[in-house]
């Protein structure tokens, strides 16, 4: 088998069992692997009804046939499981080394079932499989869960694992790998802490096997040319990291500040790439087999816990700096390394609070509920309840549910900025209608990396769009939609589609499985599995009604800056979307485009 | 001199490209514990340095080859010839630097040949950690980091 390993690894941890079975070739062929293959898998097991944080919940972990070659940034895996703070299909990637050295060891995916009695690990070494004691981690952050691991084990084993936030089920909670990398959105860490999972190691010694090396490594290396001589890939991430966007939004109008009541910041470079380079940056760090290190080794100053962190990346910096109106980066800083040692999901952290920060200023909640002060800009107060949301104390018990079930019982939820009550990240869908659009389609919820438009309505890849007009962005959705699909399932990084288009990606992963699909049929894959997506949401009770966007989108023009009075037309983009998706009125997939797509 | 490899820890992003693609240019498939050359990372320092054969001008491995396998070809490399090679893997103990391991797929020795010319590790580097170049040039870009020091130095002292 080429790509592919093979071979999948079941879990039972009510039972304690463990078997392998082999990989089902046949909806391989058809959903690839990680995004596709996993939701597949979860679909054909598990009732859309279930819920999320019941033992009936089941959880894969799971590669795509591209894991661990050289295609460009080929380092990554998938979490699948129904989603907590969403209700929808969760499906989160991870770069890092984990996803790779689960390869190496011989599997492409684990599917966990059940839940155990007692806190476990598992343990994967090679053709050793084992669920061991993790009672001595319970409680433990991140690092020091992972370092434990690590000791009890060898240094070559890779480590995906929860912190105290994914054990005590808040809502955000996040898996996280490699220390640093995280499968970040939807609290899909809940799952994993409602299973008493506390880890997963693995280390392998197997090799992945291509169908024509030779063409597959031309293949490769062209790409890896491309990523170089592209200026988003090889200039501008690799100096100055994802946060490099917070003055090119800014400057847009799109960058949504103090609960995305202004579109533009006026303290926006205090917490810029350019500034986070200059005061904090120690080193690049990039994941397995990737060419652009947008990852930043980061230190500052802290009374307890490590200097050292990772990130913060752009959206963790927004939700910590401006959408709080806090531009104290070292704040920022600390927040986001609390995040990845708790376990959480910054975005919707950091969105939270501002969240709350809006309550608090209109009045809707009280000094006496939060316990303190909470205006806007206090960057005291963003690191403190971060700290209590990951433990549930005081006031973070409420914030552990993310903005839209806190803001609900203050009887505004009007104000959680999110939709599928998941918050939506940095980029204003007001003044880029089509990034609105892709928030209230999106099969998880507030959402950028189901279809990043920012990429034609800021960046101008592949095409310059003008943000504000709503003409020609169904379709454009549509298309990086669906290739987003394909470039998760493979096993690779989104950032590869600033300087790779649909004929490289489809050409590594031809020569990579030996499947002579055509780029039309690699394309005809990601809309397969948005369709099912879309399917098992649906099934669970969603509807028309939940695709759509907060109120201040679509009802409170943007204040100030280009896109000043502008509103998102959701109306208009919405019905075009479903006919180009070849759904009816209500956004329902209908008979002749499943059995189009093979959808059984 | 001709081109040897050179390594800057400090611009290594811990990718481990190079692991990837030395493991398939030697057996054609994907395995980074059938490399030749390793990516080590200190996780306090925030450092990972690339470690591979330096094709030693006096190499321990050829001294200790009981059936003289070992060779230097025409790009300096230090190779093994397979078919003297009794995979007796004295070399891998005789190393100093721990370059040369024996490969769980093929059975035989693995170090590092330079590609016969092209290393991959370091075409396929993306930020420059590890470099093919004339020794006499890389020596020439140290000396000017601690030339435009002194240049500093004494730049102030004279104002």
């Amino acid at each position: 088998m080429y790509g592919w390993m093979g071979k999948i690894i079941r879990v039972n941890l009510t039972s304690g069992t463990i078997s392998t079975e082999p990989l089902n070739l046949q909806d391989a062929k058809l959903y690839v692997g990680a995004r596709g293959l996993g939701t597949k898998i979860y679909m054909n097991e598990v009732d859309p009804k279930v819920d999320p944080l019941s033992p009936d919940n089941k959880m894969i972990f799971i590669t795509g046939p591209l894991t661990g070659t050289l295609a460009a940034c080929a380092g990554r895996y998938e979490v699948v499981a129904k989603a907590p703070l969403t209700g929808t299909i969760g499906a989160c990637n991870s770069g890092g080394h984990f996803g790779p050295e689960l390869k190496f060891a011989g599997y492409d995916g684990i599917i966990f079932e059940g839940k155990s009695a007692k806190p476990v690990y598992l343990y994967i070494n090679d053709d050793v499989i084992e669920l061991r004691d993790a009672s001595h981690l319970w409680g433990k952050e991140v690092p020091a869960t992972t370092e434990a691991v690590i000791k009890e084990t060898n240094e070559e084993f890779k480590v995906a694992c929860i912190g105290p936030a994914g054990e005590k089920l808040v809502l955000f909670a996040v898996i996280m790998n490699d220390k640093n990398r995280a499968a970040g959105r939807s609290g899909l860490g809940a799952v994993m802490g409602s299973k008493n999972l506390k880890a997963v190691a693995v280390r392998g010694t197997k090799s992945i096997q291509v169908a024509q090396p030779k063409e597959f490594l031309a293949s490769c290396l062209k790409s890896k040319q491309m990523m170089k001589d592209n200026p988003v890939t090889g200039a501008g991430l690799p100096a100055y990291g994802t946060q490099i966007l917070v003055n090119i939004l800014n400057q847009s109008g799109a960058h949504p500040t103090r609960n995305w009541q202004h579109s533009y910041y006026d303290k926006a470079d205090d917490i810029s790439g350019e500034t986070l380079t200059k005061k904090y940056l120690v080193r690049n760090r990039g994941c397995f087999d990737c060419s652009i290190g947008c990852g930043r080794v980061t230190k500052i100053e802290r009374s307890q816990f490590s200097n050292f962190g990772e990130g913060p990346e752009y959206e963790a910096g927004w939700s910590f700096g401006s959408d709080c109106d806090n531009n104290n980066l070292q704040a920022v800083c600390e927040a986001n390394f609390l995040c990845n040692e708790i376990g959480m999901d910054p975005i919707t952290m950091g969105a939270t609070i501002a969240c709350a920060m809006e309550l608090y200023e209109q009045g809707y909640i009280t000094e006496k509920d939060i316990g303190m002060k909470l205006p806007f800009g206090d960057a005291n107060a963003v690191v403190k309840l971060t700290k209590m949301t990951g433990y549930r104390e005081g006031f973070g018990d409420q914030l552990a549910l993310g903005s839209y079930r806190m803001a609900e019982q203050y009887g505004h939820a009007e104000l959680s900025m999110s939709v599928k009550k998941q918050e939506m990240p940095a980029y204003d869908g007001r003044t880029m209608q089509g990034i609105g659009l892709e928030y209230a389609t999106s099969n998880r919820g507030g959402c950028h990396v189901r279809g990043y438009m920012t990429s034609p309505e800021i960046l101008g890849i592949p095409v310059k769009m003008d943000p504000m007009v709503t003409e020609g962005k169904a379709a454009m959705l549509k298309t990086f939609q669906d290739l987003t699909a394909v470039v998760d399932s493979v096993g690779m990084c989104l950032f590869t589609t600033f300087a790779l288009g649909l004929p490289e990606i489809a050409e590594m992963f031809r020569t990579c499985t030996g499947l002579n699909y055509t780029d039309e049929e690699v394309l005809r894959i990601g809309e397969r599995i948005w369709n099912i997506e879309k399917i098992f949401n649906l099934k669970n009770g969603f509807s028309k009604k939940d695709d759509t966007l907060p109120p201040r989108l679509l009802n409170e023009p943007v204040a100030e800056g280009p896109a000043k009075g502008m509103v998102n037309k959701l109306d208009v983009m919405l019905p075009e979307y479903y006919q180009l998706r070849g759904w009816d009125q209500e956004g329902v997939p209908t008979e002749a485009k499943k059995k189009e797509l093979g959808i059984v | 001199m001709g081109k040897i490899l050179t390594i800057s820890p400090d611009k290594c992003t811990n990718c481990r490209s190079c692991e990837l693609a030395c493991s398939f240019n030697k057996i054609g498939e994907f395995n980074p514990r059938e490399s030749a050359v390793n990516v080590l990372f200190y996780e306090e320092a925030a450092i990972s340095v690339p470690i591979m054969c330096m094709q030693c001008e006096d190499p321990a491995c050829a001294k200790v080859c009981p059936v003289g396998a070992f060779s230097r070809d025409k790009n300096g490399a230090v190779v093994s010839n397979p078919k003297k090679c009794i995979v007796c893997k004295l070399c891998v103990s005789a190393c100093p630097m721990g370059n040369i391991s024996v490969s769980a797929v093929t059975r035989k020795i693995v170090k590092c040949n330079l590609c016969g010319g092209d290393p991959y590790c370091a075409k396929v580097c993306p930020s420059g950690a590890i470099k093919y170049e004339e020794a006499t040039t890389s020596n020439i870009s140290k000396k000017k980091i601690i030339a435009e020091k002194f240049k500093d130095l004494f730049a102030e002292v004279q104002k």
